[in-house]
């Protein structure tokens, strides 16, 4: 079973839901990304997700962005991260799960890149540019090779859910608003009607991402999913503090884990 | 792989969860209109009483005769309404959103002459109208900025990345995850996910439909060579289309090399490019060895694109088409050549084709025949000529 099924219910059974922060890797710089794992560890994350820096991360919003510009100006390359990721495999198992364009993938080698993932222990991967109709192509290798390959689902799926929930590994990660990535006052989707759609058709474990910043906002819709995600208002700490973000970070997510 | 939109290897739908069920929505739209009779002919009485169509082929004649080899045939897309071949496609895509009740449109531009059209087209319909433009290209075409807000549009300076086409197109991408329940994205090449590649071309294709009707009544057989300028590659996919079959007719592409193919100022996607997925497409892209995509420079803002169509992608690798790069200063030279020679002052865009025909006429049969897809007028790069030239004007 994979790392990521098991941290879900692991949860599940303590009675809580999943807390999964994002980072940009390389941001500020590769050791400081190594730090804020551990760091975030500590304050009782479930799942991490690292982003790839990209050039042209188009799902990003400006918070985000400006983190994988930060990261590439200190020539941060997929090599490097995967280098940093066998050196945090010697101390935790936490599941870690990349969030990437498919360029990069595709750059790499496709099939080199998921055996380089099951190598040094990346456990799953999101390419928010590959929907459904395209995703045999980066799956099949994924499926190979142990990855979990996660799907997104949107407030505009509609009657795609089905077939998106039938195809999920890992945990399918639901996009709480239209747009892209950033931090919001308060989200719109009709997420009963959402969730209530896939529910239908999965048993696989939901996290619900795109726009939470703070406790409050994660307590108000935790019900819904069995994790949430928090990138830009994680991001936006390392903006503010560069390498000294561990214990910021640490106790920000320790806010999450709280309410969760 | 999945198939739909495929061309060869390239195209498909590499785009976010947001937008698919939009994508898959225009499909449907599209795949009904395309052969709906009120809709086509619609959109030809738009082409003939509002664009000016068939647009003319006009041989030119002191070019050829100063080259002294093939004769040279000028299809003069510059004459169209609003001074280029993007009118064709913006009318059959707004067309389209009409029909399917979209109230704002929304359309990235690199030298404005997409965005100029996308503006007219949106005011002529009753549309609310706004474009991405990257920062450098709205100093680079600050008339074509206020010609479009002078049409009732919006103009967005992207200032993000390069602040090129490049970065307009993610701004406009970005755009519609907001807004696509109410919202068309315009695309102005045969980019992105499928169906645009496919859907601009059809929109396109009645360039090299009237080529060759033109070209039979005039020299009573088809050209030697069908080329024109590839940024995303819209007006050369037009030109080509409706020859493809042909085989005798080399088609020829002519990309913008910026400062030289062999250093990093360039945007010559099939000569220095690799095979990637980028803005809803597989296709050929200049990448930076992380897989980044490159920054990528040309005189041209509206070559100045990392990428190329997948269709074109796909008649490379199956050598129906050959690509070639032309300099900007290549492209300058052509672009005066032309305005003297024949009194037609080409886009920079397509002055990069004529180039390519300088080059390789003189070499030609005289009894051979080249035509040159003039995409584009180029009123709207004078000032940017000058300042290239080192001429300081004050307008």
């Amino acid at each position: 079973m994979s790392n990521i099924k098991l941290a879900f219910d692991k949860v599940k059974t303590e009675g809580h839901k999943a807390f999964i922060p994002f980072i940009t890797a390389g941001d500020p710089h590769i050791q400081a990304t190594e730090e804020f794992i551990y760091a975030l560890e500590k304050a009782g994350s479930t799942i991490i997700e690292l982003g790839v820096p990209f050039s042209d991360p188009v799902a990003d919003g400006p918070i985000i962005q400006e983190a994988n510009l930060r990261a590439m100006a200190n020539g941060i390359h997929i090599h490097k991260i995967f280098e940093m990721i066998q050196r945090v495999r010697k101390n935790t198992q936490i599941p870690l799960v990349y969030l990437m364009y498919a360029n990069t993938i595709h750059y790499y080698g496709i099939q080199c890149f998921f055996e380089k993932c099951k190598e040094v222990g990346v456990d799953g991967v999101i390419v928010p540019d590959v929907p459904i109709e395209e995703k045999e192509e980066f799956d099949r290798y994924a499926r190979e090779n142990g990855v979990d390959f996660i799907a997104l689902v949107a407030p505009t799926s509609k009657e795609r859910t089905k077939e998106i929930c039938e195809k999920a590994s890992g945990f399918l990660y639901c996009v709480s608003s239209l747009g892209v990535t950033g931090t919001r006052e308060s989200i719109q989707t009709n997420l009963v009607e959402m969730f209530s759609e896939i529910k239908k058709y999965t048993q696989i474990p939901t996290a619900l991402g795109f726009g939470i910043s703070n406790p409050d906002q994660a307590a108000e819709v935790k019900d819904f999913a069995d994790g949430i995600i928090v990138g830009s208002a994680m991001v936006k700490i390392i903006e503010r503090y560069g390498e000294e973000s561990a214990e910021p970070l640490m106790e920000f997510a320790k806010g999450f884990v709280e309410v969760l | 792989m999945n198939q739909k939109g495929r061309f060869g290897i390239h195209g498909g739908q590499y785009i976010p969860e947001t937008l698919m069920n939009a994508v898959v929505e225009l499909e449907k739209a599209y795949a009904f209109y395309k052969n709906d009779s009120d809709f086509q002919e619609e959109l030809k009485e738009l082409f003939k009483e509002y664009t000016g169509r068939p647009s003319l082929l006009y041989y030119a004649e002191k070019m050829t005769k100063d080259l002294g080899g093939a004769k040279i045939y000028l299809k003069r897309e510059d004459l169209n309404h609003t001074g280029s071949h993007k009118i064709n496609n913006v009318l059959g895509q707004l067309l389209l959103a009409k029909r399917m009740g979209k109230t704002r449109i929304i359309a990235e531009t690199g030298a404005g002459q997409h965005g100029v059209a996308t503006a007219t087209a949106a005011a002529l319909m009753g549309m609310e109208c706004e474009v991405y433009m990257g920062e450098e290209d709205t100093i680079r075409q600050a008339l074509n900025v206020y010609r479009m807000e002078l049409l009732g549009a919006k103009v967005h300076a992207v200032k993000t990345g390069t602040r090129t086409l490049k970065d307009a197109v993610n701004a406009a991408l970005q755009d519609w995850t907001r807004t696509v329940e109410n919202t068309f994205y315009c695309i102005g090449s045969v980019m992105g996910p499928h169906p645009y590649p496919e859907m601009v071309r059809d929109f396109q294709r009645v360039i090299g439909k009237e080529i060759k009707v033109q070209i039979l009544e005039k020299e009573g057989k088809l050209p030697d060579i069908v080329m024109a300028c590839v940024g995303g590659g819209s007006n050369a996919m037009g030109a080509f289309y409706d020859f493809i079959p042909d085989t005798e007719v080399k088609l020829v592409g002519v990309e913008a090399a910026g400062l030289g193919v062999d250093t990093p100022q360039n945007a010559a996607t099939i000569a220095a490019g690799k095979e990637g997925i980028f803005h809803g497409m597989k296709s050929y892209f200049l990448q930076s060895d992380d897989g980044s995509i490159a920054p990528v420079y040309s005189i041209s803002a509206g070559l100045d694109y990392p990428g190329i169509g997948p269709e074109h992608a796909y008649l490379h690798d199956t050598k129906r088409a050959e690509y070639v790069p032309i300099t900007d200063e290549e492209a300058v030279v052509a672009f005066e050549y032309l305005s003297r020679t024949e009194g037609i002052i080409p886009a920079i865009e397509s002055a990069h084709a004529v180039a390519y025909a300088m080059k390789i006429a003189g070499k030609m049969e005289q009894d051979q025949v080249i035509v040159v897809n003039l995409s584009g007028r180029g009123d709207k790069d004078v000032a940017a000529i000058a300042r290239y030239k080192g001429v300081n004007l004050h307008e």
